[in-house]
């Protein structure tokens, strides 16, 4: 066997077995479910009178649906209320390892995996939820996947994929003052573009990756989806295995010796093949944020808002003035003191401790700007407990921030947290589409350090300026 | 699932790059536990104005269009979430078949196991069927699986790659998961292999 890459590894070290058409089926070591894309799968089960292959390889958690206000009042909304308590009765029935509402352990279920040590390096993770790709920041091969193929996990264990191709993307150098994870993805997704990465995993490599923590791993590989991947992965090492150790559900003692003997190997061979590869110096990456509604529209703080007419294809040219028409912003006008409405710090890409740390280091001893609604939502209960254990809470609180409870919030609006028509808001969140936050919100994209500048100065705002 | 053989009908140009899967049914619509019913909120930010009155401008709700079972676009359709209520939506709808010239690979999954064919098409090709597309019911699309070909109104033949795998599930009308469970000793055989050479995997209990 010639050289390989981390991705070949997982691949190779899961394959069932290889159909004559190439479709592989590819064995599940671990399944998280939600309640939003699972209900449908347990019906059909249901109806097929199948049960869970392994139910202790599955863990549920509920957190698109749920309210991060008091959590000991019913949920108001019913169609919400009836589908949490829908998967409620699913794991119950298909005995499905659950973390409930009110469990401390409770959150967005890519903050849960890898806090819990559910999610470990070297594994295949699934989920019906496409920022599945944050998992693979342990050195796993994580990926998002649709109901039928809940439902076919469920059942089988397995998957039937073809492998991806394969594409590494390298960062190499110091990042500059203010730069964090959120902006190297944003640049590595505004140079690739939404398409970049179809077809293929992306692993994220040099010495800029290999210098951030797994909270600013995760982020990245959190928007490998956005850049178009399949999955995004950061190769195992002394950071990952630190992380790993002691938690909840990793494997202890001798056991964990043998696992880290393990994923010790799955780093990419040296001469390993990359069907694409791209470069980025971290010295080039600026405090980003998006200016349009597609992530691929980033640009620097101290940039100006592009003009439609620069562009020569005519209708990517009537793309950029539907999005400038939309998001309320003039070609040419300076992105920075643009006004915000809304600052909502939260995600599965920017909600865990290392996030809160960075937005109250600005936060502190600064008020919100008047007529700004600000919120903090933490990505679990622990990620909350351990804030305020370290008085990141009052920090917040004091400067007049929401400190909520763990859940999806206002990534996406299915709770009760959505902006209105024409709000603006500065989003630590993955997606900038239309409507995404609310029907008729506008969102731009950027990391918690800049979105905590924001609510202070109640508009966009390049975070070095407040250092 | 409904078995795909052949398909003549109406089909609409909706000529955007990145339609992503928000955009095709909006977070808020995915409260169901149902896969029908999604149709009525397909597109619903371009589909409907803020009255809530249909917006007039919007091809799908346009005669002959909103019979459409064809939709052809521009690049990376379906990108963003994995939600399968994107696919469910549009099949609710009426939709049976996607062109574009490129998609988004979650998007892509999830049409097959919902009797949805997408086809990806060069963009040339993609503005022809368009512009046949715009001529309404005088110009049906047949897009004839068995062939792979898409036979234009002209009587014009285009040809299409598929996956023999996926043709055969679709041809056939057929869930995978019998499929896959016909190979569950060499599942069972991986498992002991796993169970022997990870020991330290972890099964997770919740009391």
């Amino acid at each position: 066997m010639g050289p390989r890459t981390l991705f070949d590894k997982i691949w190779d070290d899961h394959v069932v077995e290889t159909l004559p058409d190439g479709t592989s089926i590819l064995y599940i070591d671990r399944h998280l479910v939600h309640e939003v894309t699972s209900p449908q799968a347990f019906e059909g089960l249901r109806l097929a009178g199948r049960k869970l292959r392994h139910p202790e390889k599955t863990v549920a958690v509920v957190d698109h649906n749920v309210p991060t206000s008091d959590r000991t009042q019913p949920i108001e909304e019913a169609d919400s209320r009836n589908q949490i308590e829908t998967l409620e009765r699913n794991v119950k029935e298909f005995g499905v390892p659950y973390f409930p509402l009110l469990s401390a352990n409770q959150g967005i279920v890519h903050v849960v995996g890898p806090e819990q040590g559910i999610s470990l390096p070297g594994m295949t993770i699934v989920c019906g939820d496409s920022h599945t790709s944050t998992h693979g920041a342990l050195g796993a091969l994580a990926f998002g996947i649709g109901t039928s193929e809940v439902e076919h996990v469920m059942a089988t264990q397995t998957i039937l994929q073809r492998p991806a191709k394969n594409m590494r993307v390298t960062v190499d150098g110091t990042l500059g003052a203010g730069v964090s994870a959120k902006d190297i993805m944003l640049a590595i997704i505004g140079h690739i573009g939404t398409a970049g990465g179809t077809g293929h995993v992306i692993e994220f490599a040099g010495s800029a990756i290999r210098g951030l923590d797994m909270a600013g791993r995760m982020t990245l590989c959190n928007m490998a989806i956005e850049a178009g991947a399949r999955a995004g992965m950061v190769a195992p090492d002394e950071t990952t295995f630190e992380y790993v150790r002691g938690r909840p559900f990793a494997p202890k003692g001798e056991e964990f010796d043998k696992a880290v003997a393990y994923w010790k190997t799955l780093a990419s061979d040296e001469g390993a093949h990359f069907d694409k590869e791209v470069t980025l110096r971290a010295e080039d990456i600026s405090p980003s944020l998006t200016w349009g509604t597609s992530p691929e529209t980033v640009l620097p703080i101290t940039a100006t808002v592009p003009n439609p007419a620069d562009e020569a294809d005519e209708a990517k040219r009537t793309q950029m003035q539907r999005m400038l028409d939309y998001m309320g912003l003039e070609a040419g006008q300076k992105i920075a003191g643009t006004p915000v409405d809304v600052v909502f710090i939260g995600s599965c890409t920017n909600s865990r401790i290392e996030d809160l740390r960075a937005a109250a280091q600005i936060a502190a001893g600064r008020k919100v700007a008047e007529g700004v609604r600000a919120m903090i939502v933490p990505g679990s209960g622990n990620v909350k407990r351990q804030a305020e254990e370290e008085g990141l809470d009052q920090i917040f609180l004091d400067a007049g921030f929401e400190w909520r409870e763990a859940g999806c919030s206002m990534c996406l609006g299915m709770n009760p947290d959505r902006l209105t028509p024409g709000q603006r808001c500065a989003s630590t969140s993955n997606r900038n589409f239309e409507g995404r936050q609310g029907p008729g919100g506008r969102t731009h994209l950027l990391s918690p350090a800049m979105a905590a500048a924001a609510a202070v100065t109640g508009c966009l705002t390049d975070v070095r300026e407040l250092a | 699932m409904e078995k795909f053989t052949t398909l003549s009908a109406i089909a609409a140009a909706l000529p955007e790059a990145n339609i992503d899967t928000d955009k095709i049914i909006p977070a808020r619509f995915l409260k169901t536990t149902q896969r029908t019913g999604l149709g009525k909120n397909a597109f619903d930010a371009m589909r409907y104005l803020p009255d809530g009155k249909e917006n007039p401008d919007f091809v799908l709700n346009k005669e002959p269009w909103r019979k459409a079972e064809i939709l052809i676009t521009y690049d990376n359709l379906g990108c963003g979430s994995s939600r399968e209520h994107a696919p469910w939506a549009l099949l609710d709808f009426g939709i049976r078949c996607v062109i574009a010239p490129s998609f988004a690979d979650i998007f892509f999954n999830n049409c097959f196991k919902n009797g949805i064919l997408p086809i990806r098409l060069p963009r040339e090709i993609c503005d022809q069927l368009m512009a046949d597309a715009s001529m309404g019911s005088n110009a049906r699309l047949t897009v004839d699986l068995p062939r792979q070909v898409i036979v234009r109104p002209d009587g014009q033949e285009v040809p299409f790659e598929i996956d023999p795998f996926r043709k055969h599930l679709l041809l056939e009308g057929l869930d995978d998961i019998g499929q896959t469970l016909q190979h569950e000793t060499n599942i069972e055989g991986y498992e002991n292999r796993e169970n022997r050479e990870k020991p330290w995997m972890p099964s997770i209990h919740i009391d």
